[in-house]
């Protein structure tokens, strides 16, 4: 469904993105992790072309990310994304964050969409919350708000960069589950994260990007097992570590 | 010593009345139509494309560098008169009034256009990425997610350059435009009080500048909490 071919992306000098590939089939979780600073929030930025790449191809479901006469609105439309920092819209209630891209991108119905928000929130466990802001919520409730933003637009695909990294530690449950029910559902799923509970736990493989280079793309058993490279063995040793 | 005559003061009242209509009808025009155009200038200098950018920037330079007593009259002078002439061959307007119109809208455009622009660049850019994850245009986005939230941070901006707006319309006098400051004027010539009636304009214009300066800074303080 999505396929990333020899992938590079320079910024200036800097060689952030060197001549990655991967498949993600339909159904497919993915987890992507790695050292800060090896690209794996540029690589996902890459797919539904937020961040814009040198070399290479992006191709979800036939269509080209980088090519120029792609309609890339109408592409990202088709997958959803959630971020580090939530970006929820601030200056709209929370049901309005859900149902203003329905509205004006979909050309869905008010009643329609709010339809689908409230279904949304009833799953993330927020219903109650529908007319508070953004900012009257704690992280984890922000993040799973911003979760079921994505899926008001009927996403072919899931894209997670990063989603617990900002939050406090007892908030981080609250936003996983969300994802592993998601998961179990066979929402197709690429997912930069360091929780290698949730990777364990639902993914079908596992990448491990470092200095800009897939090192490793594994089933997950194998990778958790016996990771084929030392640098993937020491970021294990050191995140499993505690 | 000088005695201060006050008497002339309150029968001018009707005349200094139509005169605040006057400089409440271009302040206003000129907040609505400059935060429009305003708005419009920020958006092109901010665009990819190179030649909107360039022109939009050169806009608000040239603006900016004009002192607004000459921006008032070459409109009057070479701007204004042929193209409302054109426009409107046989109409009667109140032709000063136009041109105070335009050129404090012109005028007041640019220095809308970088307090907009500003206000644009203050929103996260994660902003800008979360609406495109979400399948909107640039248009879109715009409109949308980034101006309604620059606007709410600008909102004490916009409102204090409406005051020094509000003050600056005096400058109307130069085209002969009787606004609250020119009929002051005109009747302390014609009743021989020049003085008192510059004094109690002076404070006309205190009173109502330091209430909205209060307004502003209250405001201020509810949006940052």
């Amino acid at each position: 469904m999505i396929s990333i071919r020899d992938i590079s992306k320079w910024y200036g000098a800097f060689h952030v993105l060197k001549d990655c590939s991967t498949e993600i089939q339909k159904g497919e979780v993915v987890v992507v992790c790695g050292p800060s600073g090896s690209g794996k929030s540029t690589l996902i930025k890459c797919v539904n072309g937020l961040e814009p790449f040198q070399k290479g191809e992006i191709v979800i479901e036939g269509t080209s990310v980088g090519a120029k006469k792609t309609n890339l609105p109408k592409l990202r439309a088709r997958v959803g994304m959630v971020f580090q920092h939530f970006e929820l819209f601030p200056h709209l209630s929370v049901l309005q964050n859900l149902t203003i891209a329905q509205c004006r991108v979909l050309r869905r119905s008010a009643s329609e969409s709010e339809e689908k928000a409230f279904r949304l929130l009833d799953l993330v466990g927020l219903r109650a919350h529908a007319r508070k802001f953004p900012a009257q919520l704690s992280g984890g409730q922000q993040q799973r708000v911003a979760i079921a933003r994505a899926l008001a637009m009927d996403p072919i695909a899931m894209l997670f960069d990063e989603p617990t990294s900002a939050l406090d530690p007892e908030m981080i449950n609250e936003v996983l589950d969300v994802m592993v029910n998601l998961a179990q559902e066979g929402m197709t799923m690429m997912v930069v994260t360091h929780e290698m509970g949730f990777a364990k736990k639902v993914a079908d493989r596992v990448i491990f990007m470092d200095q800009g280079q897939i090192v490793e793309d594994r089933p997950k058993m194998d990778f958790f097992s016996r990771p084929n490279t030392d640098r993937a063995q020491q970021f294990l040793s050191k995140i499993l570590s505690h | 010593m000088y005695t201060f005559d006050w008497s002339s003061i309150p029968g001018s009242l009707p005349f200094l009345w139509q005169g605040m209509l006057v400089t409440l009808q271009i302040t206003l025009v000129a907040i609505v139509v400059g935060i429009l155009l305003g708005t419009i200038i920020a958006v092109l200098r901010l665009s990819k494309n190179s030649i909107l950018s360039t022109l939009a920037a050169t806009y608000v330079t040239l603006f900016r560098s004009i002192p607004l007593v000459m921006v008032l009259l070459w409109f009057q002078l070479a701007l204004v008169p042929p193209v409302v002439h054109w426009l409107f061959p046989n109409a009667n307007f109140d032709l000063n009034l136009i041109i105070a119109f335009t050129a404090f809208a012109f005028f007041e455009a640019s220095y809308y256009a970088e307090i907009i622009r500003a206000g644009i660049e203050s929103i996260a850019k994660g902003q800008v990425m979360a609406a495109q994850a979400l399948g909107m245009t640039d248009g879109a986005l715009m409109r949308l997610v980034i101006l309604p939230q620059a606007f709410r941070r600008m909102i004490p901006l916009l409102l204090t350059q409406a005051i020094i707006l509000f003050q600056d319309s005096s400058l109307v006098y130069v085209i002969g435009l009787a606004d609250f400051f020119g009929v002051a004027k005109n009747r302390g010539d014609s009743t021989g009080s020049e003085v008192e009636f510059i004094l109690f304009a002076g404070a006309v214009y205190l009173v109502l500048c330091l209430t909205l300066s209060t307004i502003v800074r209250q405001l201020q303080k509810r949006i940052t909490i």
